[in-house]
Formats: structure tokens, sequence, C-alpha cells
């Protein structure tokens, strides 16, 4: 095999451009055609809830399933073998405990935002506020670490400056999210997840049919390549506590993220809710397990050195690989789907963003829950082009700085601050209102201070010679404070109107449309 | 207390005593299997990663050629994960939905 082969990637090439385009006029098409379909609130916020199982399944794994995730697990284990699958392994593991206990009660009790379940018993004004902000601020990290990603992937691929790919990405996003919302974002993410997984999938099959479609062929070159050891576990996970912590948060990091929470609104009822999930776990693993041949087939096929030639961090390696196996056509086809793979989490978050403002802080709080439904649609489209704004700014704001541990402290955040007071008021009747703001403030400051004095910002990005905590993921500290801040307050409190609307919630959680 | 607008199809009546204990006992019926398989999730991916931390050589051993122990097992916990899943989707289709529509009409 060529150790260092001429690559076309980074220039604009026809086909890259043909399908980008083809991309963008398809979705366009859909979003001009859902945009007519979207007159409500809810049917801007949760496609009406109109959506089949399928459908969500889908949508659920295109909202995943990102571009970081594609080139980010393809590139770790191209450079440094077997370590690139502890990674996809824990970006699944959450995705049972979402389908056992969150995603039936939450679709029963809610409408728009996971703040809906802690309301039905809680009270709106607290709750909303602090709901929100850890909303928003699960949403801003994930936003920056996707938007800068997007800057520098789309610049490393089709050439273009980093400021125009950042203000690409953002602009045509919006105009799903503005123009289409939920029917428009859903059927992007379901365009995206059957392009990246069939796109993957191709990419797989034709480098595998070098090794006679037996993957373990493939894996023996690797390791005659590059020695035994990048079959075994390297230097990803060193310390049991630091496992646990990073373990913990992509554990239960996955049922609190906005995003995917959402998207249990849009489905008819429990049932279907259910059934979507097992999908969307389904088309992730198979996925995962996809990466991890495309990873070592650009290891054995491109070369670890002509992938790291091109980007340190070894990102391109499922571009490089479709340009050994298939020409400048292929690149151009993955280059392609690498975008459309960003556009369409970037609007799947924005709209998470979106309802937060307008249904949590505008209806809620402000207009303490009395208004009108035109209102309220314009109200979530000025939060959505806000936001958009917002994420132009930040992808702006962020250029050239190290961001990969965004993705890290969003997840950490969203486990312990979304999915503690979920558990928590679903199954504890003394949970209450000054319970539940403690819990979410508790694990959303917890994980930020922790982080920015852990060695990942400390150190590698403040530049001092030693962390103040040495814990890189703070899910093993912030998780439980946040249990512990949401059982001790509400035990100090008392809520008598939160206690006796326990049987009611629960008689709803339950039986959902048939009570 | 503020006008909810969240929430949908709020009983009017308060539910008798009878009809919510026949709810209770459906709920924890789920409520169980959900926690014992997310349980069963935990302590599996646990192990997995515990595992590695301990001891990566167990995990590198060769099981064939191109084949490790911690391959086989990173690849089985992503097969465990969607047979969890799909197993408790199935259950609760098969068992726990006909119980809630037994107790939905049971109920006043």
């Amino acid at each position: 095999m060529s150790p260092l082969l001429a690559t076309s990637l980074g220039e604009p090439n026809l086909t890259s451009i043909l399908f980008f385009f083809a991309f963008v006029s398809v979705t366009m098409g859909i979003t001009y055609w859902a945009a007519r379909k979207t007159k409500t609130a809810s049917e801007f916020l949760t496609a009406g809830g109109n959506v089949t199982a399928v459908q969500n399944g889908f949508a659920l794994a295109g909202d995943y399933m990102s571009a970081a995730s594609f080139l980010g697990i393809a590139g770790l284990v191209a450079t440094s073998g077997f370590d690139g699958l502890i990674y996809s392994v824990g970006w699944l593991v959450g995705w049972p405990v979402v389908t056992f206990l969150i995603a039936e009660p939450l679709r029963n009790l809610g409408k728009f935002t996971f703040a809906d379940v802690l309301t039905a018993r809680l009270q709106q004004k607290p709750v909303r506020i602090a709901a929100a902000f850890s909303t928003l601020t699960v949403i801003s990290f994930y936003l920056i670490a996707q938007m800068v990603g997007a800057g520098n992937l789309v610049r490393m691929m089709f050439g273009i400056p980093y400021e125009a790919a950042v203000g690409a990405v953002g602009v045509v996003m919006l105009l799903y999210v503005l123009f289409g919302g939920m029917i428009a974002t859903t059927w992007v993410q379901i365009v995206k997840a059957v392009l990246l997984l069939s796109g993957a999938t191709l990419l797989a099959l034709m480098a595998l049919s070098k090794f006679g479609f037996n993957p373990l062929t493939l894996f023996s070159a690797a390791a005659d390549q590059y020695g035994a050891e990048v079959l075994a576990p390297g230097k990803l996970v060193s310390s049991p506590v630091e496992a646990v912590s990073l373990g913990l948060a992509l554990m239960f990091g996955t049922a609190g993220l906005p995003h995917i929470l959402m998207r249990f609104y849009t489905v008819r009822d429990a049932r279907t809710a259910r059934t979507s999930v097992v999908y969307a776990t389904g088309l992730i693993g198979f996925f995962y397990l996809v990466t991890f041949i495309l990873g070592f087939g650009a290891s054995v096929l491109v070369g670890r050195d002509a992938i790291k030639a091109v980007d340190a961090g070894g990102n391109m390696a499922a571009p490089l690989l479709a340009e050994a196996v298939g020409g400048t056509p292929f690149l151009g086809f993955i280059s392609a789907v690498a975008f459309a793979t960003i556009l369409a989490v970037v609007a799947g978050l924005t709209l998470s963003g979106a309802a937060a403002l307008s249904h949590d802080l505008w209806t809620h709080v402000i207009r303490k829950g009395v208004v009108g439904e035109k209102e309220q649609l314009t109200v979530a489209r000025v939060a959505s082009a806000a936001l958009g704004v917002v994420a132009i700014v930040l992808g702006l704001v962020f250029k050239g700085q190290n961001v990969a541990f965004m993705v890290g402290l969003a997840f950490a955040i969203a486990a312990s601050s979304n999915f503690p007071v979920l558990i928590l008021s679903m199954l504890w009747s003394r949970f209450t209102t000054k319970g539940a703001v403690a819990s979410i403030v508790t694990g959303a400051v917890v994980s930020v201070v922790l982080i920015v004095l852990s060695p990942t910002v400390w150190v590698d990005i403040l530049k001092n010679a030693a962390p103040l905590v040495p814990l890189k993921n703070p899910g093993i500290v912030a998780l439980p404070l946040s249990v512990l801040m949401g059982v001790v307050v509400s035990l100090l409190t008392s809520e008598p109107e939160a206690r006796a609307k326990y049987a009611d919630v629960q008689r709803r959680m339950e039986l959902g449309n048939r009570a | 207390m503020t006008p909810e607008l969240a929430a949908p199809a709020v009983t009017a009546t308060t539910p008798s005593n009878e009809s919510m204990n026949a709810v209770r006992a459906v709920a924890s019926m789920r409520w169980r299997m959900a926690i014992v398989l997310s349980l069963l999730m935990l302590v599996t991916y646990f192990a997995f990663v515990l595992g590695i931390a301990f001891d990566k050589p167990a995990l590198g051993t060769l099981i064939t050629q191109g084949l490790s122990v911690g391959i086989v097992l990173g690849a089985g916990i992503i097969l465990t994960a969607f047979g969890l899943t799909a197993f408790y989707a199935w259950w609760a289709n098969r068992v726990y939905d006909p119980a809630l529509d037994e107790v939905a009409r049971g109920g006043p």
C-alpha cells in the first residue's frame, strides 16, 4: 500500500459540490413543503406529534451521529486502533437508559421541553428558569463544538475559509429551522441519517472488498503493519476513577440532552416513543461498528502517516479512505455527507434551544402561561433566529480554540443537571421545587467549575502548570452531588401542593392518553 | 399557580383510590423492569471500562488472528445494548401495554 498518496482533499471538486448542492436543494424543497404545514407552535416545535416510530428512530440517530463521531471515531481508530471502540461503546450505552427510564414518562407528561415534566407537579417559574438555564448551557457548549468543528472540517474538505464555512452552516441550518421548524428538521435528520449510514456502509464494504470481506483479515493486516497493540487497549482509559467518571457522563448524559429529549414529543404516544428508541439504538450501534471498520481500513489502505500529514488529529481518515477506494467522486460524496451531518445536528440543537427560550422562558415565565397560538409561534421563530446568530458568533469567537472537551462537558452537565431532576420528579412524591432548582444548579455549576479547574482546561488551554482538580471529567462528583442536593433540599423544604399532585401526575405518566 | 398550558388531558375528577392502586401496581412493574435493565447495562459497561483500566493485556489477548478479547467484548456490548432495548420494547408491548389497557378500561 502506498505510504503517502496524493490527495485532492481540500480542493473543491465537482462531485462534492454537486452532491452538496443536491443535498441542499432537496432539503430546501422539504423545508418549503414543511413551511406550508407549519402553522402552530406545536407544529413548529414538535411536528404536531405526527412523526412515526421509524421516522423518529432515524431522526434520533441523525441528531446523535454527528460529524465529530463519524470523522472523529474513524480517525481515533485509524491512529490508535482499539481505543476508538471504547468511545463508541460509551456513546451507545446511554440509549438503553433513555429507553428504559426516560422516553415513555417524558412523552406522557410533557409537551415541548423536559421542564414540562417537572412543572407537572412543581412551581412553574423557578423550575422553568433553572431548566432553561441548564438547557441553554448544554446547547451552547454542544453548539460551540459543532460550529468550530464545522468550520475546520469544511475548510479541510472543501478548501473554503473557516469564517465562510461557519457562516454557510449557520445560514443554511437557520433556513431549515426558521421556515420548516421541526417538520423540516426531522426530515433533514432522516435524509442525513440515511445518507450517512449508507455512505459509511458503502465505504466499509469497499474497504473490506480488499480483504475478502472479512473484517478479521483487515484487523490482522493492521496488526501486521502497526503491531499487535492496535487490537489492545491503549492509553485512552488509564485511571479507574477517570473511567467511571466519563462512563457516568456518557451513560446518563444522553438521557439529559435537550435535543434528544425533545424528539420524544414529536411522536404520538409512549409506545411509539419506546419503539423509536429501539430503531435509533440499532442504527447508532450499527454505525459505530461500521466506523470501527472504516478506521482500520484507513490505517491500512491510506496509512497513519498520510492521515496525520493531512490532519494531526486524524479527522480526515474516513474521507481519505473514500478517496483511496473510490477515487475523487467518492471523496466528494463522503465530504458532502459529512457537511450534511453537521447542518442537521446544528439545526436540531438550535430548535431545542428555541423551545427552551420560547416555551419555558417566554410562555411560562414572562407571560405566565397565557399566550395566543400566533404569539407562541412568532416567539419560537424569533428565538430560533437569535440562536442561529449566536451559533455563528460562537463559531467565529472560538476559532482556533481546542473545543473538543466541550461535547464531554455538555454530556456532563446533561447527566448531572437534567437527568437527576427528571428521575426524582417521576419517582419521588416528596420532591420539591426548591429541591429541583438546587439539583439543576448544582449539577451545572459543579460540572463547569470542575472542568475549568481540570487538566483539560486549566493546563491544556489556560497553560497552568498543574490542574487544581485532577479529574478530566466531572461526572463522578457532579452527578452524585446533584442528586444529594435534590434530596436534601427537598427533605428540608415542604411543598404540600407538589405532593398532592403526585397521584395525578403518576396516573398521567403511566396511562398517557389512555387517562 | 399559573394556568397550565402544557398539561394535556388532565383528569377533571380525582381518581378513586382503587383505580389509583391498580395504576400503581402496573407502573411499579414497569419501573422494576426498567431499573433492573438499566442496572444490567450499567454493570456490563462498567465491567468493560474497569477491565480496560485494570488489565489491558488481558483485553489485548488474541482469540484468533486479528481478533482480540477487547474487540469481542466491545462489539458484544454494542449488541447487548441493542438486545436489551429490543427486549424491553418487546416486553412492554406484550405485557405492560395490555396490563395498562386493562387498568384504563377497568377504571372509573
